[in-house]
């Protein structure tokens, strides 16, 4: 396959992470999930910048955000599949 | 896998390889800098490493300074050292540690004397060690002999997903080849430590771990954060690359360690490891200079340093090899870069292989081949200060 716009580690993830610049909003994406190696797709609705993920369901307020198969954060604002998710609507739950 | 590979680098005289040949102009504290400068200026091929600090430590503070102090004197990298301390008491205490490994070494004290007269006296033994280490020859080693640290900075999401797997991958070859290495950064740990701990090879060596991380979190982010880490953990850099939370940011950190790695030992700062070949955690900073300054007092030779964003650290005695997956790192930064990874998200190349082009490299820079830092002249020497002095 083409390079892919964004890859997922683990098949447990929730988020995967973008890999390309310029990344627009209503884009159709591909994506790599690393693990078994298998081919993603997803429209993405925001514009997402290199290295930030994207929401791969959707999430409500206090839904657990999942990368590398384990908890990274909870959720403090709703996103949609597709979304971009960051520290806006990410944080953690140790403080 | 990578054939086993051998490298060309100096053995002292306590039978440890070094990978670059430095006659050190080392100051016990900040008023020596001058004189260390003016020596180092004075002979050529040496060089002075000023710092901040060793005036009025005290307890485990000052333990730390000397220790750091002598093993960097003590590191294999360094041919012979020059030691210079505004009196000869605490002087003699790092001539005396370095004296151990068998290397040249002298020290001198600038009361009574003054800078002139000390920095004259010094320049002749400075001109002497030079004649001394430049006549070294290096000799084939086998791999098991390179000592390698690993740490991160200016971390981003692609340093989890390829540039640290990849110092992983190398992490677990060079296990397998019996070398010694080690990894750091007791905070970047925080939210992983309970997985990190399952990594100690031993049931106790994983608790001695949770313990390290526990004092750190007890004495040092307890008493003086302010509302969380936030604020510097992940450091806005971290952010811009999307990262969010620390514990997204430690389980990319902690791919440095790779699959099948345990660690032997949980080290002090700057303490040497002393349980055979293997991974070693230490209790350090994240703060890359910090962290490096260490490892290398603790004698390890030559440094991988993954990074997303771009963080340029160098150190003066322990070459720091620079590997990025981050395509746009790569294009606006390349002078800082060693090794180009970012083939991997681009599914040009597997990790095995990067882990192979990554040991190539480590053999090429032990040969001889400067770092990217080396050749920008990026020699942080940063000192860990535990506490205020007295």
């Amino acid at each position: 396959m083409a390079a892919p716009h964004f890859l997922v580690h683990e098949a447990k993830d929730n988020v995967g992470v973008v890999v390309v610049e310029g990344v627009k909003a209503g884009q159709d994406l591909t994506g790599w999930l690393m693990e078994g190696d298998k081919t993603l797709t997803m429209k993405v609705l925001d514009d997402i910048p290199l290295g930030h993920k994207i929401a791969l369901s959707d999430f409500k307020v206090n839904d657990t955000v999942i990368k590398y198969s384990n908890d990274i954060g909870r959720i403090v604002k709703d996103v949609k599949k597709g979304g971009h998710v960051h520290t806006h609507n990410l944080k953690t739950k140790r403080w | 896998m990578a054939k086993k590979p051998t490298f060309w680098g100096y053995r002292r005289e306590n039978g440890r390889v070094g990978i670059r040949n430095h006659v050190i102009i080392l100051p016990l504290d900040d008023l020596s800098n001058a004189a260390c400068e003016a020596v180092a200026n004075n002979i050529k091929g040496t060089l002075a490493i000023p710092h901040p600090y060793g005036r009025l430590q005290f307890g485990a503070d000052l333990d730390l300074h000397f220790r750091t102090l002598i093993g960097t004197g003590c590191n294999p990298n360094v041919a012979a050292v020059v030691v210079i301390g505004i009196e000869p008491e605490w002087t003699k205490i790092i001539t005396d540690g370095i004296a151990k490994t068998g290397k040249p070494v002298v020290g001198f004290g600038i009361e009574q004397h003054g800078d002139i007269d000390t920095i004259a006296r010094a320049s002749w033994k400075a001109k002497e060690f030079v004649h001394f280490a430049t006549e070294k020859q290096r000799e084939e080693c086998d791999v098991s002999e390179l000592w390698v640290s690993v740490k991160c900075g200016e971390s981003d999401t692609t340093s989890g997903l390829a540039s640290n797997p990849t110092v992983g991958n190398f992490v677990d070859k060079f296990n397998e080849w019996g070398a010694y290495t080690c990894f750091g950064e007791t905070s970047e740990l925080c939210g992983a430590e309970k997985i990190c701990a399952t990594r100690g090879a031993s049931p106790e060596v994983g608790q001695k771990f949770l313990k390290t991380f526990q004092a750190y979190m007890d004495e040092v982010i307890e008493p003086y954060k302010t509302s969380d880490l936030s604020d510097s953990q992940p450091t806005k850099g971290n952010i811009l690359g999307g990262l969010t939370t620390i514990e997204e940011k430690a389980f990319g950190n902690f791919q440095k360690i790779g699959k099948k790695t345990n660690f032997v030992d949980v080290l002090e700062p700057a303490e040497a490891p002393a349980k055979g070949p293997g991974l070693y955690f230490m209790d350090t900073s994240s703060a890359a200079a910090e962290c490096v300054t260490l490892q290398c007092a603790a004698g390890y030779v030559l440094h991988l340093f993954p990074t997303g964003q771009g963080n340029v650290i160098g150190n003066p005695v322990e070459p720091v090899i620079k590997l990025t997956a981050n395509p746009r790192t790569v294009r606006t930064m390349s002078e800082h870069v060693d090794v180009d990874v970012s083939g991997l998200l681009r599914r040009e190349i597997n990790l095995d292989q990067a882990g192979d082009m990554l040991i190539e490299m480590a053999i090429r820079t032990a040969n001889g081949r400067y770092t990217a830092a080396e050749a920008l002249g990026h020699r942080e020497f940063v000192l860990t200060k535990l506490y205020r002095s007295a």
